[in-house]
């Protein structure tokens, strides 16, 4: 039997330009799709001249569309723009609402990249799908399980967003990227004569133009017939002293120093967002500082589980350096204690916690 | 091709170059003229269907008498973008729009044309055959209420030239839009009947071209091959029409018969009732964007709705107009059979059909 082909994402960006490019070098049949998750017509008062590289543009679909004529593979649009607005940008918003600190990035993997395009690949016929992430993903013979590994380019790995990919998924996708540094694939796509070779990286939060997501959240809020929500309140310390009102819990993050709209002689920091009690918590650097925390709807990759206390480096957000840390069990296989050899600073309920050994990726949760 | 060589002169001049590619046009504006039975006088040429429709809605309602107090625009739910888009725009510039709704049969009432004329009605746009569903709106009904009523009517021809008879005066319609590559003219050329003493105003400006109701140089290369496409057709209109209406009815049949839960858009229409080559079908469970992804790599190029800007597939106005459900909607494929389609491969299609929909509905099982 053939192999079947490879349905690859193709976001219209240097890297997965250069995944479909490198398995058709390698002789395999590809089908190169792009996801429209985003109507960008939509919100147009948040609209600039700054607004290349947001996902879904028409000028990134027309450059995927271009490499894909480059290399000569079938290629389509395929739209996901309801799934995505349901599972990713109305959690996304809630989540905020709610006082925590959503990944939009890794709800978009868990339920649109690797599930409903991994759906629309099986539709039409392909094997496997592929795409430009930087990680490994590894099969374990011994341990029955694909293994997910940090890419070999640290600065560029993206293992934190995929903690949520089943042992379904893995097995059937591909990282041909996970290999490589991102000057080597810059130099691929060159050598390919790719046209995007020179484009630059694709900024965070695809959907939130120039990363301001409180005033995306104000325009879809209004778009939507959502009465803007009264979230304002009261910012207060630690100890209870109130000292100045906020617009909005949304407009917060844990960690966040700027924006608090109040002088002092030491540096404030967020400590807590309430969004019962509208309250912003502001305190010193050091009540940022927590050394353990629960991480909640655990998606084990590497390993089934933990039944004894596991040393592990835990990774609390995208930026933050992996601290060394043991894993602890409670009653619930998808849910652990995780307890730091050093306090870390900033812990965030709504963010991923994920953890590793090494190159390792065990597991990831999200933080209670 | 002569026109884009030895008779390469501006059909606007005065000098004998020009008066050649003068010429090519007016030999082109007869060619259509007489495919719709109408006088050379009565149609100029655009850049195609959606210039056409906007330059009537647009040109029409701008040209009423009285366009400094209410104006009101009756127009479909079905309509094609090309003329809910200058309708929208009409609203933005102060008029009332009323849209049609059409029911399950996608077919417009013309008792509801009468229901929403008002005094101040200044036009009423119907299409002569809905691009998604192939059914064939009722307009000399409709044209004897508006004329009754001394409303203007334009047709959205486009999806019916050349694929059924017509006849602007047995249709008693007071503008027609046309599009060339309906009828196998290279995309980009259109053109636009207008009955003798039709106020419309000019939506460019510039230019005296087309008696003041186009300003712009005439595209003569592609008016010519649009003449030479509207004389073919009109030869072989007859046959051609018999033949894909048979070719039409073999796919139908055989989809209904071969595949499980599958039916005909809409539902409750009478199937004999619109033009030849265009079949909707829905196949419940699954999901059309990967049907049509399915086939395309299998070679057969369908479509669901309309193909967006991006190129990405949305569910069609269209069909949620007739009352369908979303799924359905998104399981809805649209066929358009063509000059070159022959028997066998509408067999292939059957069985490439046939077998994407096993697969489809092999994984939506296990999903």
């Amino acid at each position: 039997m053939p192999d079947l082909p490879i349905a690859v994402a193709m976001s219209g960006g240097v890297d997965s330009s250069t995944v479909a490019a490198l398995l058709v070098r390698q002789g395999r049949a590809v089908v190169g799709m792009t996801m429209q998750l985003w109507n960008q017509r939509r919100l147009p008062e948040l609209s600039s001249d700054k607004s290349t590289g947001r996902c879904c543009s028409l000028d990134d679909v027309y450059d995927a569309r271009h490499v894909a004529e480059q290399i000569g593979i079938p290629y389509y649009v395929v739209n996901f723009e309801r799934q995505f607005e349901e599972q990713v940008v109305k959690p996304f918003v809630e989540e905020y609402l709610a006082g925590r600190t959503p990944i939009p990035c890794t709800l978009c993997n868990n339920y649109i990249k690797f599930d409903r395009f991994l759906e629309m690949a099986d539709s039409v016929g392909a094997g496997h799908m592929a795409t430009g992430h930087y990680a490994r993903i590894r099969y374990h013979e011994a341990a029955g399980r694909y293994r997910l590994l940090r890419a070999v380019d640290a600065a560029k790995d993206q293992t934190y967003f995929l903690f949520g990919l089943t042992q379904g998924q893995l097995a059937r996708t591909l990282f041909p990227l996970g290999d490589l540094n991102k000057t080597e694939v810059r130099e691929l796509a060159r050598g390919m004569d790719l046209a995007v070779a020179s484009k630059g990286d694709s900024q965070e939060i695809c959907f939130v133009p120039n990363g301001d997501y409180a005033a995306f959240m104000s325009a879809y809020l209004r778009e939507t017939g959502v009465t803007a929500r009264q979230t304002s309140g009261e910012i207060v310390t630690t100890d209870g002293r109130t000292l100045g009102r906020h617009q909005g819990v949304h407009h917060f993050t844990v960690g966040q120093r700027k924006g608090l709209g109040i002088a002092t002689g030491e540096p404030l920091y967020v400590i807590a967002t309430d969004a019962e009690r509208q309250r912003v918590v502001v305190g010193g650097n050091d009540d940022l500082l927590r050394s353990r925390f629960f991480a909640g709807s655990v998606n084990w990759i590497s390993i089934a589980g933990v039944s004894h206390p596991v040393r592990a480096q835990v990774k609390i957000r995208n930026k933050h350096r992996a601290a060394g840390a043991t894993l602890h069990a409670t009653g619930d296989a998808a849910r652990v204690e995780v307890v730091f050899d050093e306090a870390q600073r900033a812990v965030t309920p709504g963010q991923g916690a994920v953890f590793y050994d090494g190159d390792l990726v065990l597991g990831g949760g999200w933080i209670e | 091709m002569l026109c884009l060589g030895q008779v390469y002169g501006n059909a606007s001049s005065i000098h004998y170059f020009g008066q050649g590619a003068k010429r090519q046009l007016e030999a082109a504006r007869r060619q259509i003229a007489s495919l719709i039975h109408a006088s050379p006088g009565e149609v100029i040429f655009t850049s195609g269907g959606t210039e056409s429709d906007n330059m009537a809605v647009l040109g029409v309602a701008r040209a009423s008498a009285n366009a400094s107090a209410s104006r009101h625009v009756i127009s479909s739910s079905i309509e094609h973008p090309a003329v809910l888009g200058p309708c929208m725009q009409l609203q933005r510039e102060g008029a009332d729009i009323t849209l049609l709704r059409c029911g399950a049969s996608g077919i417009v009432d013309p008792d509801d044309v009468r229901k929403a004329l008002r005094p101040d009605t200044v036009l009423v746009s119907v299409m002569h055959a809905n691009n998604e569903l192939g059914t064939i709106q009722p307009i000399a009904e409709i044209s004897r209420i508006t004329r009754e009523a001394g409303v203007p009517l334009h047709v959205d021809g486009v999806q019916a030239l050349g694929k059924i008879a017509v006849d602007v005066d047995a249709l008693g319609v007071d503008l027609y839009s046309m599009s060339g590559h309906k009828l196998y003219a290279p995309k980009g050329v259109g053109a636009l009947y207008i009955r003798k003493g039709t106020r419309m105003a000019p939506i460019a400006f510039g230019g005296h071209h087309e008696r003041d109701r186009r300003a712009g140089t005439e595209n003569v290369p592609s008016a010519a091959a649009f003449g030479a496409a509207a004389e073919l057709a009109a030869g072989r209109l007859a046959e051609e029409s018999e033949r894909l209406r048979a070719l039409r009815d073999r796919l139908e049949n055989q989809v209904l018969e071969s595949i499980p839960d599958t039916g005909i858009n809409p539902p409750g229409g009478d199937r004999r009732n619109r033009v030849p080559n265009t079949s909707n079908i829905y196949f419940d469970g699954i999901d059309g964007e990967a049907l049509v992804i399915a086939l395309d790599l299998r070679g057969f190029a369908v479509s669901t709705g309309a193909a967006c800007s991006s190129g990405a597939l949305t569910p069609s106005h269209v069909l949620t107009a007739i009352g369908l459900s979303a799924d359905r909607a998104r399981a809805s494929m649209r066929f358009s059979l063509g000059h070159g389609n022959t028997a066998e491969q509408v067999d292939a299609l059957v069985d490439a059909l046939g077998a994407s929909m096993m697969h489809l509905r092999r994984i939506s099982v296990h999903a």
